[in-house]
């Protein structure tokens, strides 16, 4: 066992550190693993609470966590080196895929976002979120740091391309996130600050521009936000309710399965997008205290092993894919909490459906690669 | 700035360089300005909840609480009527009603057709009504369905579905008990009897409670009372159930077997003026009213206002007897069995000739009370002890559409018109009237108002006439079921009757017709009285119309097994053996 893990469990006793070898040996990172556990067990017994305890809802979502948890594993298997190697060739599936959603994608909720493969609906731009940052990451590693104007343009090229077609399916939100994933890894590749300047002016010169070509719909939810008693029994409603169950837990919460606004109906889409409502609601800021503290360990987590990568693909791989699971945790929270407009990003590992958490561990798998096979290398 | 220079250098390296760099930890305050942004964004978390969670929570909770909160009525519960034994006559049970918003409904057919199913209601007819109420929040979909039928409905979980406890009345003793106890329309509130009555009285005040409801409008939970329901009162009333199901039973007897239109019993406690029965022919069920007519609602013993006929000659004579100027011998001359008077002549069946006066209520002699009525100094006199013994004026029971009667007072009296109202004609009372004036000849000269509630204590008699006459005119009307009386049937074995028939020609569009009431009002036992009864038999189609023919029979069964119920001691026991020899 190297001395650098060593490092990194300063409070770990003999027996976890024995445990440690013996998962470096499988690529499992412990911290990690015990994180996203802890969060996903919690997740489990909130989500249990706001789908008014169905427990077939349970089960399925357990199933799928199993499922997300092995495709983890599998991930953590692969070496950071042929991550590297097939990132150009898994983005350009991933491209692909997307053309194919505008296509032939099935149609659902008024958005084209789905492939159909017969036994399941696949939603490509869920791969993105992955395939995006290292295909950055690939590029950006392979040119050099930092990058210059020239690699600038070639990477606003390739983030182009998969944003807008997200973007027209329409899923504004994954799309984002999407491009906000590229950025990160720009960032961390130590794009001149001039340049960074330069783009945020762009940015915030162009967001008129980005109203005229939003949807109603997404225009809509900004005004919602900017002032949601307008229309409060509209589209203010989601937003107030979710306040209301967030303020009326207080500070120890009304107790599990006893929050009123969560399991009377009143809360919209309570086991999806608006759970952490339910949380705070039956748990109090305690609970969502508790909640931020094991996210922060990941994020913590994430960027410790951001840092010590040995090379500059694993670095900027892994700290785009940790400050996007921050992301998504802030974004949401914010969002259910009143700070944020209301896009459609669910808590990261609770929130119920399949896919997102496929993405999510898969991106932790390959933290975990990234941390594990450095140590085998150098020994 | 540092982070300039490191860029240039970089840049300046070759490509293979980069890569030999790229083992070093590159930017490292890149990536702790990051994780301060991340740190920051944490906080502002962490302030936002706690802004949420402590500085806005009274608030926020407020709202939260406005939107689960609210208040429900608890139902009370409406007050019983039981007989002056406390068998029950009317009494609520729960029941379910099922209603909807119709805008809430699913619009699938399967779901309407499993609900139209479970309710028990043909598919075509719900659905016709949901078009009809397409737009509306509010449509009944079954009233008054047992909790466990209800159960059934609600157990599907069709959203906008919702059950509403109610009571229903229910009268254990149905048709017999109809008439006086009325019955409650559908939303429990009283229509007749004295459910309308005393609708006031039964109906209870309703509590109201605390509960939780989810955004579907469902109580998920009650939280606590905010005030008690208070139940409506229990209403006693006198009847004795077992002799109002006597009552009832002999004269729908009688009725069907004189093919009669209609009819009617009142039975009175003699010493207190309680109704223990009151019945009236046709009747209805008031738990299915499904095929209710109007003839059937009527009750008869409290609302028709009949023409007493001879039943009052008893009054004529106590009347004449209180004057002084008759006693029970005084002769009285009723030859030729005929009189004309202001040109209408008035007969007797017969010439009885001279009869004293105690004769005169044996035969039931018109010629006799008129001569008796005539020759009276003040002419107000009949009509006096008719006005102190109640007729015209209200009972008193509060029953709605209770008939006051009809006792005319002309300015002038022409001899005519003492003569008929001597002899009961000229004039309405019911026959609960009729009863109730009876009660002052009962032997002890006190009338005593009729009601319809158990008295606790022995109610204050009204002393209209002197106890002797008053005892004198019992006797004289215990002849009238001796033989050579026109009562005779009245007669109940171990027992001294006293009454008086009547047979009245009713009144048609054209004056008097040859349709008959027959009519019995009696007193027994006569040695201590206990009951007094009044039985109006309308109509009776058959070959009998006479009142000592079709009324008497009910009075001698009805009273006879009447008194044996109530254990009253024979003051006749003689009759009892003879009666049951061949």
């Amino acid at each position: 066992m190297s001395r650098d893990f060593r490092r990194q469990l300063p409070n770990a006793d003999v027996y976890l550190q024995r445990q440690a070898g013996w998962l470096e040996r499988v690529h499992i990172d412990l911290w990690l693993l015990l994180a996203l556990l802890t969060v996903i067990v919690g997740g489990l017994f909130i989500l249990y609470s706001a789908t008014s305890e169905n427990q077939e809802d349970i089960l399925r979502q357990v199933y799928r966590l199993l499922f997300a948890l092995g495709v983890m594993v599998l991930v953590a298997q692969i070496s950071p080196r042929q991550l590297q190697r097939f990132s150009p060739m898994l983005f350009l599936i991933g491209v692909l895929l997307l053309l194919a959603v505008l296509l032939f994608g099935v149609q659902a909720k008024g958005a084209q976002r789905w492939l159909n493969l017969g036994v399941f609906r696949f939603q490509p731009s869920e791969v993105m979120k992955l395939t995006m940052p290292m295909m950055m990451a690939w590029y950006l590693a392979r040119q050099g740091l930092p990058p210059r104007w020239k690699h600038l343009l070639i990477s606003a090229v390739i983030i182009a391309g998969p944003v807008l077609l997200i973007a027209k399916q329409p899923d504004l939100g994954t799309s984002l996130l999407v491009g906000v994933a590229a950025v990160f890894v720009l960032l961390l590749a130590g794009l001149s600050w001039r340049i960074i300047g330069f783009l945020g002016a762009l940015a915030g010169a162009s967001l008129p521009l980005l109203w005229m070509v939003m949807h109603e719909y997404q225009r809509q939810r900004v005004l919602t936000f900017l002032d949601p008693e307008k229309d409060p029994l509209g589209t203010g409603w989601n937003i107030i309710q979710s306040k209301t169950a967030i303020g009326s837990g207080g500070i120890d919460g009304k107790g599990w399965l006893q929050g009123t606004q969560s399991q009377l109906e009143f809360l919209p889409e309570r086991h999806t997008d608006f759970i952490v409502a339910v949380l705070a609601e039956e748990f109090g800021l305690i609970g969502v205290c508790i909640l931020l503290c094991v996210y922060l360990v990941i994020i913590w987590r994430g960027m410790m092993i951001a840092m010590n990568a040995q090379d500059t693909y694993g670095r900027l791989l892994a700290g785009s894919i940790t400050l996007t699971f921050f992301t998504y945790v802030f974004v949401n929270i914010g969002m259910v909490s009143g700070i944020l407009p209301v896009v459609g990003v669910p808590l990261p590992l609770i929130s119920f459906g399949g896919t997102s958490s496929v993405t999510l561990l898969a991106g932790f798998g390959m933290l975990m690669s990234i941390q594990t096979h450095k140590n085998l290398l150098k020994r | 700035m540092i982070k300039a220079s490191t860029s240039a250098s970089q840049h300046a390296s070759s490509k293979r360089d980069a890569a030999l760099n790229s083992q070093k930890f590159t930017y490292p305050w890149r990536w702790y300005l990051l994780l301060s942004l991340l740190a920051l964004a944490a906080v502002l978390l962490g302030w936002r909840l706690l802004d949420l969670q402590i500085f806005s929570r009274d608030f926020l909770q407020t709202q939260g609480d406005a939107r689960t909160l609210r208040n429900e009525p608890i139902m009370a519960l409406r007050g019983m009527i039981t007989d002056r034994h406390g068998e029950p006559l009317a009494v609520s049970t729960p029941v379910v009603t099922l209603w909807t918003n119709p805008q809430q409904l699913p619009q699938d057919e399967r779901v309407i057709r499993a609900l139209a199913q479970s309710l028990q209601v043909p598919y075509q007819e719900l659905s016709e009504r949901l078009a009809l109420y397409q737009g509306k929040e509010f449509m009944y979909l079954r009233r008054q369905l047992t909790p466990s039928e209800a159960k059934a409905v609600m157990a599907l979980e069709i959203p906008g579905v919702y059950a509403q406890d109610e009571f229903r009345r229910y009268y254990p003793a149905g048709e017999v008990t109809a008439h006086l106890v009325g019955f409650n329309d559908v939303d429990d509130q009283g229509q007749e009897g004295i459910e309308l009555a005393y609708n006031r009285l039964l109906t209870g005040i309703p509590g109201e409670k605390r509960v939780l409801k989810d955004r579907k409008g469902r109580v998920v939970r009650d939280l606590y009372t905010l005030s008690e329901p208070r139940p409506g009162k229990n209403i006693t009333l006198s009847i004795d159930l077992r002799l109002q199901y006597l009552a009832y039973r002999e004269l729908k007897a009688a009725v069907s077997q004189h093919k009669a239109k209609s009819g009617s019993l009142v039975m009175l406690d003699a010493r207190t003026g309680e109704v223990l029965a009151l019945v009236s022919q046709p009747s209805y069920n008031p738990n299915n009213r499904a095929q209710l007519d109007a003839e059937g609602l009527r009750n008869r013993a409290l609302t028709d206002q009949i023409e007493p006929g001879s039943i009052v000659k008893p009054i004529t004579v106590a009347a004449a007897m209180r004057t002084g100027m008759y006693q029970t011998e005084t002769l009285v001359n009723t030859s030729p069995g005929y009189m004309t008077l202001n040109r209408r002549t008035i007969r007797d069946l017969r010439n009885y000739g001279n009869m004293p006066v105690h004769k005169i209520i044996t035969k039931s002699s018109n010629i006799g009370v008129a001569r008796m009525a005539l020759s009276l100094s003040d002419p107000d006199t009949v009509w006096q002890l008719m006005y102190e013994l109640g007729f015209g004026q209200s009972v008193g029971t509060g029953f709605p559409g209770e008939g006051l009667g009809k006792l005319p007072h002309p300015p002038k009296w022409r001899p005519i018109q003492l003569a008929t109202l001597s002899y009961g004609y000229g004039f309405t009372v019911t026959p609960l009237q009729a009863a109730q004036a009876y009660t002052a000849l009962s032997g002890h000269g006190n009338k005593y108002p009729v009601t319809l509630f158990k008295q606790e204590k022995q109610p204050q008699g009204v002393p209209v006439l002197p106890p002797k006459i008053s005892r004198s005119v019992l006797e004289m009307m215990e002849t009238v079921t001796h033989s050579g009386g026109t009562g005779t049937r009245a007669r109940i074995p171990g027992y001294r009757v006293a009454g008086k028939t009547g047979t009245t020609h009713k009144v048609g569009e054209e004056g008097y017709t040859d349709d008959y009431r027959a009519i019995f009002a009696g007193i027994a036992p006569v040695s201590d009285p206990r009951l007094i009864a009044v039985v109006v038999v309308d109509s009776p189609a058959g070959q009998e119309y006479y009142g000592g023919l079709v009324a008497a029979p009910v009075f001698s069964r009805v009273v006879g097994s009447s008194l044996r119920l109530l254990n009253v001691p024979p003051d006749d026991p003689e009759t009892l053996t003879t009666t049951f020899e061949p």
